[in-house]
């Protein structure tokens, strides 16, 4: 079984201050730490455990800037076969369909079984780059697969629904899916894979222009300070004396 | 010409969901002077979840097949693209839950409709249609403008708009199924409940909720015994189930449970929409957090910026001395 997976590399933005370049169209990416998109590993993780039990490659594919080849290699490193970097001339101002469209021209030569992809970015957050691949394929989809078993071309996934609640489907291969988190324990790069990635595939698409996009960013904009919590000022002795006295003042304790 | 708005119903074991009715408040306020708000219905056997849309919408559109009793986003385009080809709303608008996710993005592609997802907020100007978005955690936000077409789709985040009565009775029109033969290809098996476990973290009146932010699994049993000095459950936010720390019935959020406690303290938890969606019912909501940017302080009413591993030992010395006294 070949198995696609799409990867992204995004910046880890939860601990630190994003800010955002003259042009209001892109954050500044100079203090921030990148690493390969959160669901993404699942997804990878997913296809290195398949593999494990059928024969067969994977291939991983980003569309990003030469910086992606970290990614890519660190997946490399995991145990997948080659990668391909898709890095158009106007990488800047890609929307979703522009990206699913550059990644179906290279994943289509590829007769992949299956092709897996993060279900949600965690810099945009469009949750659109997979579904729109499949369609641009032809072929089925799932998204927010948590559980899955591929038997007799068949494929039998668990999607997430809100709640805790679950669905079952059974899907015919080639099929997309998009991985939620928590569907396995996505691994760490050993250092002999890491030594062995150096010698593996890693196509450079370039040169291309991207075509068709239908979403553009306007600008981007720090929130409207709205509604603010009361912090609680001082060191660690006096925030917590304060806040037990608001809670004893409110019944709570 | 009429710009008409469709809202996508979005319904699951015959119960109307609710961002439904948000899209429909949204919706009704984006066709004044503009032409009709529809509710676009597919299932089977209707008639109870047409007779809770009827005041929101004006017209409802009934597409009634046995295949479409559960959700499936192949039928659901076979349907959709046909609809939305034959009578071009100049909006469609649907939630950006797990049943929007599964469809809109193929929707969109197969009829090359302009798609914006997961939205708070979207405004015409002049006939183009601005959205805008939350991107990077929470941290940024952007306006989008979408390409000149006779329709658009937007998604909207759940929670974000506050849904109205807008007390209209709507006309039921039975538009009937383009559905020819049964797909094989994709199909619903059955609905796999949430496993239960041992508390019920939303009959607590106190609950600590934990994130990411704890860093390792040593620190759980510190948590532990803060929860417990301050006479509440443990509940966490979606990183600590994935990395195995607690189990899933202990997750708050979207895709876990919706707790309405007095008290929610958040600690190590950035805020993130799917979490919030299901904490902010609580009356009292606590943040613990390093970063003093991080989104959650937007939600709550008391915030301490600072580290959580030396914040938390003291707060519990402090309260067990209270509670002591
Ligand atoms: C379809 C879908 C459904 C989802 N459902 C849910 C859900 O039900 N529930 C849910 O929670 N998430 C859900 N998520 C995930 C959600 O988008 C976020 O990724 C998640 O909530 C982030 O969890 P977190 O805040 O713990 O982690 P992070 O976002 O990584 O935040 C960690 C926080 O800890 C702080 N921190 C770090 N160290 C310290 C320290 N020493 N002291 C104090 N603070 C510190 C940081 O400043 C940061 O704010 C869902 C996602 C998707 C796509």
């Amino acid at each position: 079984m070949n198995i696609a997976v799409c990867i992204k590399r995004v910046p880890e933005t939860a601990e630190a201050a994003v800010n955002i370049d003259s042009s209001e169209k892109h954050i500044i990416p100079d203090q921030l730490v990148f690493d390969i998109n959160e669901a993404d590993n699942y997804a990878l993780e997913e296809a290195l455990l398949l593999r494990e039990k059928t024969e067969g490659d994977i291939t991983l594919f980003t569309v990003g800037s030469k910086e992606s080849d970290e990614v890519i290699k660190m997946g490399l490193a995991k145990g997948a076969t080659r990668g391909v970097r898709i890095t158009p001339e106007n990488l800047d101002n890609l929307d979703a369909y522009a990206v699913a469209k550059l990644l179906a021209e290279q994943v289509k030569e590829g007769n992949f079984d299956l092709i897996l992809t993060g279900c949600i970015s965690s810099d945009v957050g469009n949750s659109q780059v997979g579904v729109t691949l499949a369609e641009l394929l032809g072929i089925p989809h799932a998204t927010l697969v948590i559980k899955m078993g591929i038997e007799d071309g068949f494929a039998t996934v668990q999607r997430e629904l809100e709640g805790g609640l679950l669905e079952e489907l059974k899907i015919k291969l080639p099929a997309l899916f998009t991985i939620q988190t928590g569907i396995n324990e996505p691994r760490y790069a050993s250092i002999l894979g890491i030594k062995r990635a150096a010698q593996k595939e890693l196509r450079v698409i370039e040169n291309i222009t991207a075509e068709g996009m239908k979403a553009e960013v306007v600008k981007m904009y720090y929130p409207p300070v709205g509604k603010m919590a009361e912090i609680l000022e001082g060191g660690v002795e006096e925030v917590s004396g304060k806040l037990c006295e608001i809670l004893k003042g409110k019944g709570l304790l | 010409m009429t710009k008409d708005i469709f809202v996508i119903v979005e319904h699951r074991r015959g119960e109307v969901r609710d961002i439904t009715f948000e899209l429909l408040t949204k919706g009704y306020e984006l066709s004044r002077d503009r032409g009709k708000l529809l509710a676009v219905l597919l299932g089977f056997q209707n008639e109870k979840i047409i007779d809770k849309l009827k005041p929101f919408a004006e017209t409802i559109l009934n597409i009634d097949d046995e295949r479409l009793k559960e959700f499936n986003a192949e039928y659901y385009q076979i349907v959709l693209s046909n609809l939305l080809q034959e009578k071009k709303p100049f909006i469609t608008l649907l939630g950006q839950t797990a049943f929007g996710i599964d469809f809109a993005p193929s929707l969109s592609t197969a009829i090359d409709l302009p798609y914006s997802s997961d939205c708070l907020d979207l405004e015409i100007e002049n006939d183009t249609v601005f959205t805008e978005r939350q991107i990077y955690g929470g941290k940024i936000n952007s306006r989008i403008s979408l390409a000149e077409n006779w329709g658009y789709l937007v998604s909207v985040r759940p929670g974000s708009i506050a849904p109205r009565d807008v007390e209209l009775v709507a006309e039921v029109v039975d538009v009937s199924s383009p559905i020819k033969e049964d797909i094989d290809y994709r199909k619903f098996m059955q609905y796999v409940e949430a496993a239960k476990g041992e508390v019920d973290i939303t009959q607590s009146e106190v609950v600590i909720g934990i994130g990411r932010g704890i860093k390792e699994d040593k620190n759980l049993s510190m948590m532990e015994d803060f929860a417990k000095s301050i006479g509440g459950v443990l509940a966490c936010s979606r990183p600590v189930v994935d990395a195995g720390w607690l189990t899933k019935d202990r997750q708050v959020g979207s895709s876990g449970k919706t707790v309405k406690p007095k008290l929610y303290i958040a600690v190590g938890i950035s805020g993130a929409f799917q979490h919030v969606m299901g904490m902010k019912g609580a009356d009292t909501i606590v943040a613990i957090n390093k970063d003093p940017n991080a989104p959650i302080f937007t939600v709550a009413n008391y915030g301490i910026v600072g580290d959580l591993l030396q914040v938390i030992p003291k707060l519990n010395e402090k309260i067990t001395e209270l509670k002591g006294a």
